[in-house]
């Protein structure tokens, strides 16, 4: 290898990770795909730029969009690549950086909140703080949402309907 | 080393068929509860049932790549999913009875989710590396089938008169259709017997508690099966499966290999 080739490799991926890092999820436009912790690594194969990316629902229909607005934005950026799906080990929200979680709040809708202790099967309650008055006087109006990693809630002290991104 | 060659070649293709079966499951499961798109009793249903169908179809899709890379026969998914005859499909008749009421629909979603959950838990811990991300993914997913169908069929057996009929009608017609869950065809013997899925033996007490605690909640009782109804995982199928293949192929057989 010439001298400096590593070095120009090494700048290489760096940009195209912030390329790839910089996706926008279709669903929730505010979110990158680092903020949501689904792109797992970016690596030099030969030339080409790797992209991997985790699922977050096994159905969920943004997936192949998010797959293909990486792959062109790195092809827009000048670089040869694919996408790769991964899915072992499998995303959990836990994977959400601080400043995604944060958007979120901004954004009306409660970061992942761990369910209780409760060990029963059915009929568990969760204290999902509301996003607008940080209130814990909320309740869960359905397990489902506009999207399959949301549930809806309503706050009883400032009356607003709020989205949470379910704990997964 | 050819005998060595051979039972490799004999696993692949088993569990090739296993995970068709179970792929199978999914799939139509998820296309009855798609039916109710627009149908359900109310605006947080229409959101739910549609939601639970989504997850269901992308474990099945998940599953039937898996098959069509074990096969290495050039089919993909959707030739697996969309292309073949109604003899060739081998999910359980349970799945694809239709959705009646409110009740049957959901007891339908319960019983299999109540199987699903104990079954990715093992394969999470069993030998074979992708469907142990499949069933990583799939465990969460369906938690959430077993509490939102638990729940209502607490709130239909604990509730009015009317509720509670429809539910105990859904049982009597439904409860003979769960033995085929815990029917093991030779390929999926197989598969057991190397490690790769969990064994009947333990999925059918994991199934039992569960059934038995929401059952106890919504004040209805176990019935006692005395005619099993089996067939699907052997390609014999009800005459409403028919009408359901007909729905879901439409699109593939008239226009063969569309895609958007």
């Amino acid at each position: 290898m010439k001298p400096g080739a590593e070095n120009q490799a090494e700048d290489l991926l760096s940009q195209a990770t912030a390329v790839a890092a910089a996706v926008a999820d279709p669903e929730l436009p505010f979110l990158t795909v680092h903020d949501l912790g689904i792109l797992r690594e970016v690596r030099l194969e030969q030339g080409v730029v790797v992209a991997q990316v985790s699922p977050t629902y096994s159905g969920c229909p943004a997936v192949a969009v998010i797959e293909n607005s990486i792959a062109d934005a790195l092809q827009q950026a000048g670089f040869n690549a694919r996408v790769e799906r991964v899915m072992s080990p499998p995303w959990t929200t836990e994977w959400i950086t601080e400043s995604g979680r944060r958007k979120l709040i901004d954004n009306g809708i409660a970061p992942p909140t761990a369910p209780g202790t409760s060990k029963s099967l059915l009929f568990a309650t969760q204290a999902v703080k509301c996003p607008y008055c940080e209130s814990d006087n909320t309740q869960k109006i359905s397990e489902f949402g506009s999207t399959p990693c949301k549930s809806q809630h309503r706050c009883n002290r400032c009356q607003e309907p709020f989205d949470h991104f379910k704990c997964h | 080393m050819l005998a060595i060659a051979q039972k490799a070649q004999s696993l692949n293709d088993h569990l090739m068929r296993s995970v068709v079966e179970i792929a199978d499951d999914h799939l139509i499961l998820g296309h009855r509860l798609s039916q109710w798109c627009g149908h359900a009793p109310m605006l947080e249903e229409d959101l739910s049932m549609p939601n639970m169908a989504l997850d269901l179809i992308g474990q099945s899709r998940s599953l039937y790549s898996y098959a069509a890379k074990l096969e290495g026969a050039g089919r993909s998914e959707d030739d697996l999913a969309f292309l073949r005859s109604d003899t060739e499909y081998t999910n359980c008749l349970l799945v694809e009875r239709g959705n009646e009421d409110f009740a049957h629909t959901m007891l339908r979603q319960f019983y299999f989710a109540a199987f699903m959950k104990p079954f990715w838990q093992r394969v999470m811990a069993g030998g074979d590396e992708t469907l142990q991300g499949i069933a990583g993914k799939a465990v969460k997913e369906i938690t959430y089938h077993i509490r939102h169908a638990g729940e209502w069929l607490v709130r239909m057996g604990d509730g009015t008169a009317e509720s509670a009929e429809r539910l105990k009608a859904a049982i009597e017609s439904l409860h003979p259709y769960t033995s085929e869950l815990f029917w093991i065809s030779d390929a999926r013997a197989a598969c057991v017997d190397a490690g790769l899925l969990p064994s009947t033996d333990v999925l059918q007490p994991a199934w039992n508690n569960m059934v038995s605690e929401v059952f106890t909640q919504a004040l209805v009782d176990i019935p006692e099966v005395t005619y099993p109804l089996l067939g699907g995982r052997q390609g014999k199928h009800t005459e409403e499966f028919g009408h359901l293949l007909a729905e879901l192929q439409y699109m593939q057989r008239t226009y063969p290999g569309a895609q958007w």
